[in-house]
């Protein structure tokens, strides 16, 4: 288990530097959206589903849905 | 160096599917939700052995006498919920009016008139798993605000359930649109109902919010007193002021 975690947060670590360092937004987009979903694991490792659960359903998904968006909206901006 | 990095992470990915699948218990044996259950019952995560439970060795604490007064935490199986709606229900009011201020911002900010079109028909897989999907999303949604006091869950999350509903219906039809003003008017009543229950708690029990209803048995649907009505109305306005900060995403402006 405790390597499960050691896992998880080095997982977390490389999606962290990935959506900082990559080139296109919408790979960023991706990164933090599995960050989320990996922070999801060690919370419910943690045995903190109440956190595990608010988590999944905003950071994993309402925030991505609204990033994408954002970045759609954005690119349509500039094709005009 | 791309491919490099795509390789590592999925061998990561493939190493902890397999490590996981070691650690879970053979396919049928592993009783998950009676073992949540008696865990968050027992109010003990770690000590009970669901076993011990089930064969009558450790009781369920029905109520907890503390100096001659009953407990906040004694209706609700889920002490989180009982610290935020019970212990601290002034602050989720706080945090809801949080919410209300940012949803009433990005309503000002982002002022459009039609709806935002994708521009390319949804495929088939979408459309068709929407139908199937939305349904069980939105029942999804209720259970996790309706059960809050007894499994992990609660308002926010559940609310934002619903939202993330509403969106997949903004995905898969390029026709649909939020009716407003309907949104609004969810959002607005159930807001004022939390300050209603909370001065019917002041009315009867000398305190703003104070619970003014049994607690119940630990356990059953309704109990733990005001908890179960409070969530659900988080849980509505959270889900109606999420859904409608999705439609004003959508919208641009003319």
């Amino acid at each position: 288990m405790n390597l499960l975690i050691l896992l998880a947060g080095g997982m977390m670590l490389i999606a962290a530097f990935f959506a900082v360092e990559a080139k296109k937004l919408l790979d960023s987009v991706i990164a933090l959206s599995s960050l989320s979903l990996l922070s999801v694991f060690l919370f419910i490792i943690m045995r903190a589903p109440d956190v595990a659960i608010t988590e999944a359903s905003v950071g994993a998904g309402l925030t991505t849905a609204v990033l994408l968006i954002t970045l759609f909206k954005m690119r349509g901006d500039d094709e005009e | 160096m791309r491919r490099v990095f795509a390789a590592l992470i999925s061998m990561l990915l493939v190493y902890m599917m397999v490590s996981f699948l070691a650690v879970l218990e053979p396919y049928g044996k592993a009783d998950l939700s009676r073992r949540v259950s008696v865990h968050y019952l027992a109010k003990d995560v770690n000590e009970v052995e669901p076993v011990e439970w089930i064969k009558g060795k450790i009781q369920i604490p029905s109520e907890r006498k503390i100096y001659g007064e009953s407990n906040l935490e004694d209706g609700s199986a889920n002490v989180v919920t009982s610290i935020v709606v019970n212990y601290r229900s002034f602050d989720t009011l706080g945090e809801v009016t949080v919410l209300l201020a940012a949803a009433i911002g990005i309503g000002l900010v982002l002022r459009g008139t039609k709806r935002m079109k994708y521009g390319r028909n949804p495929n088939f897989i979408l459309r068709v798993s929407t139908g199937i999907l939305l349904p069980l999303m939105l029942m999804f949604g209720a259970y996790v605000f309706v059960h809050g006091h007894l499994s992990p869950g609660g308002g926010f999350p559940g609310g934002t359930i619903l939202a993330a509903a509403v969106l997949l219906l903004y995905l898969s039809n390029e026709e649909f649109s939020l009716k407003e003003k309907a949104a609004k008017f969810l959002e607005g009543s159930m807001g004022s109902l939390y300050v209603i229950v909370g001065l019917a708690g002041l009315l009867t029990g000398g305190a703003f919010l104070y619970n003014f209803l049994s607690n119940g048995r630990v356990g059953d649907l309704f109990s733990a007193g005001v908890v179960p009505i409070v969530y659900i109305v988080i849980g509505l306005k959270v889900g109606s002021e999420l859904s409608g900060v999705i439609s004003e995403i959508h919208r641009e402006g003319e």
